[in-house]
């Protein structure tokens, strides 16, 4: 059961939203961001909206995969869309009871709001659906590069970040093995109330932490014997390398983000 | 030439009262194959560590092609010399991929691209593992998993590789797939080989036989005269190959016959010589 743990959600494919760059991705997740908050108006969102569905169908991910990422925060944008609703005192009234008033202006703002948290949410999956975590690991590490200038460790944090992406199916499948033996003993992971539960993880966390502590003195060992000695001086096998596709997509990103500006400053 | 030199070599761990190496005097020549026997405890894993200044002699020296592994300057040259490969293949594999974790020390090292895809491509071949180079480590059996990391050192291009109990993970199949890997390495590559191990049957094919116990080399030869030295095998907790136990079992008895037959065959003629007569 534990083995079905899939990690950052990423969906192998050979479409052009998966062979840009990460980086290219990234930009454009942050671009793509900007550009919704700067949307106005229906124009604006119908835009950003059509931007976002053309990204989805050109990736081939099935909109079943962003229904699933969307809905363990269905509270939250349900939660904007009825605070915007009865907080927006704009256009005729057309229900007025105790403290709860809903008008014209505010059904249209809570729809607007909703829109834009699920088409943000949308944009954010998109990058990890497509994008295999190492992948992204390596993109952040070379973005984040000029920050070494002000002593920003960031080939050790990207280190760091892909190692443990490494060893989570390692540590999964001996959470696995650890959990079996507990139970061979007659533990019990399942039943009981939430305390006796947690209770019951301990045995299971204390032998997996201590292995860990052991993996980490080999694995340092091991690295070490491999020549390793930080970031420095250090190449690589496949160097990123922006293509024409990316410069394109940079293109259309700013076109985007462009026209929200444009909207937003000069209306329609 | 001696590719790796160990001078009056003692150790002891931070902390610990008691000394781990009591002074090993070890030469190892450059293409051999040394196979290095002793039971948990006698310091062989310790030496392994110290062949390339992973740790470093508190006593004595070691000397790699001539370099002095505590020269700090010079650790990199050190570390290239000789590749360390361990017991537990998941704790020495470092990324998601076979290829990218083969590349991983010659990346270290600084080596251009191009020629590190070659390199890892290369060592990948040699291990036979070059058609899973795209798979997760993780999906691979255990002797699939040692072979990796054996071309993650070889990637480096050591001109010696140290196999610290590779096979103590593994099945019976993975152990004889490691075993086979690394006798091809010396044998066609002439790369010089230090398996340290605990069974016997591992180090029938080695050149040389190196038993250790309680810190202190007590046997050094051919495997022949090594496993013939049936008693102190004994005394060591060491067990010999099923071949050697029968004869000596059979000399003991009273019937002459030579303990220098290793291999199954040879001890089957030997049985045979000695009914015919």
């Amino acid at each position: 059961m534990l083995k079905d743990i899939t990690l950052g959600q990423y969906f192998p494919g050979d479409t052009v939203v998966h062979r840009l760059d990460p980086r290219t991705k990234l930009i454009l997740v942050i671009v793509f961001i900007a550009a919704l908050f700067l949307a106005v108006d229906w124009i604006g969102y119908a835009v950003m909206f059509a931007v976002t569905a053309l990204c989805v169908r050109v990736s081939t991910i099935k909109l079943k995969s962003l229904l699933k990422g969307l809905k363990p925060l269905i509270f939250i944008i349900l939660l904007t869309g009825i605070l915007n609703l009865f907080y927006t005192k704009e256009g005729t009234v057309l229900f007025d009871w105790w403290i709860f008033t809903v008008t014209t202006g505010g059904i249209k703002r809570a729809f607007l709001m909703v829109v834009r948290i699920m088409l943000l949410i949308c944009g954010t999956l998109l990058l990890t659906y497509t994008t295999s975590p190492i992948a992204l690991t390596d993109g952040l590490e070379m973005l984040l590069n000029p920050l070494k200038k002000i002593k920003v460790p960031v080939h050790e944090m990207s280190m760091m970040m892909s190692m443990a992406l490494r060893f989570i199916p390692t540590l999964i499948e001996e959470t696995d093995k650890i959990m079996s033996a507990q139970k061979a003993r007659g533990a019990d992971f399942s039943t009981g109330k939430l305390t006796e539960r947690a209770k019951a993880l301990l045995p299971l966390l204390v032998p997996l932490f201590v292995s860990s502590f052991r993996r980490a003195d080999e694995l340092a060992v091991a690295m070490e014997s491999r020549c390793y000695h930080g970031g420095e001086g250090r190449t690589r096998m496949k160097t990123l390398r922006l293509a024409r596709r990316d410069w394109l997509a940079f293109l259309a990103g700013a076109l985007v983000l462009g026209g929200m500006i444009v909207l937003r400053v000069y209306g329609l | 030439m001696a590719i790796i030199k160990t001078e009056d070599l003692h150790f002891t761990y931070e902390g610990d009262e008691l000394e781990t190496l009591h002074g090993v005097n070890l030469e190892i020549e450059e293409g051999s194959f040394v196979a290095v026997l002793g039971h948990n405890g006698s310091g062989k894993s310790t030496l392994a560590k110290l062949f390339n200044g992973i740790l470093l002699p508190t006593g004595g020296r070691v000397l790699v092609d001539g370099i002095d592994t505590a020269d700090e300057e010079r650790v990199l040259e050190v570390r290239r010399t000789v590749g360390l490969v361990f017991q537990n293949p998941d704790n020495q594999i470092v990324a998601n991929v076979v290829e990218d974790d083969v590349a991983f020390a010659p990346e270290n090292l600084g080596v251009e691209s191009s020629e590190i895809r070659r390199r890892v491509d290369d060592a990948l071949k040699t291990v036979g593992m070059y058609e899973y180079r795209l798979h997760a480590p993780h999906l691979l059996s255990g002797g699939q998993k040692q072979r990796v990391a054996i071309a993650g050192v070889l990637a480096m291009r050591p001109r010696c590789i140290v196999l610290d109990e590779p096979t103590a993970m593994l099945d019976p199949v993975g152990r004889r797939e490691v075993i086979s890997t690394v006798t091809r390495l010396c044998r066609e590559q002439g790369i010089t080989v230090v398996l340290i191990t605990h069974h016997m049957s591992e180090c029938v094919g080695a050149d040389r036989l190196v038993v250790m116990s309680e810190g202190r080399i007590v046997a050094d030869g051919a495997p022949r005269e090594v496993f013939s030295q049936v008693e102190l095998l004994k005394r060591e907790g060491l067990s010999v190959p099923a071949t050697t136990e029968l004869i000596y079992e059979l000399d003991a008895e009273g019937w002459t016959l030579p303990l220098t037959a290793l291999t199954v065959d040879e001890c089957a003629d030997a049985v045979m010589a000695a009914l015919a007569r």
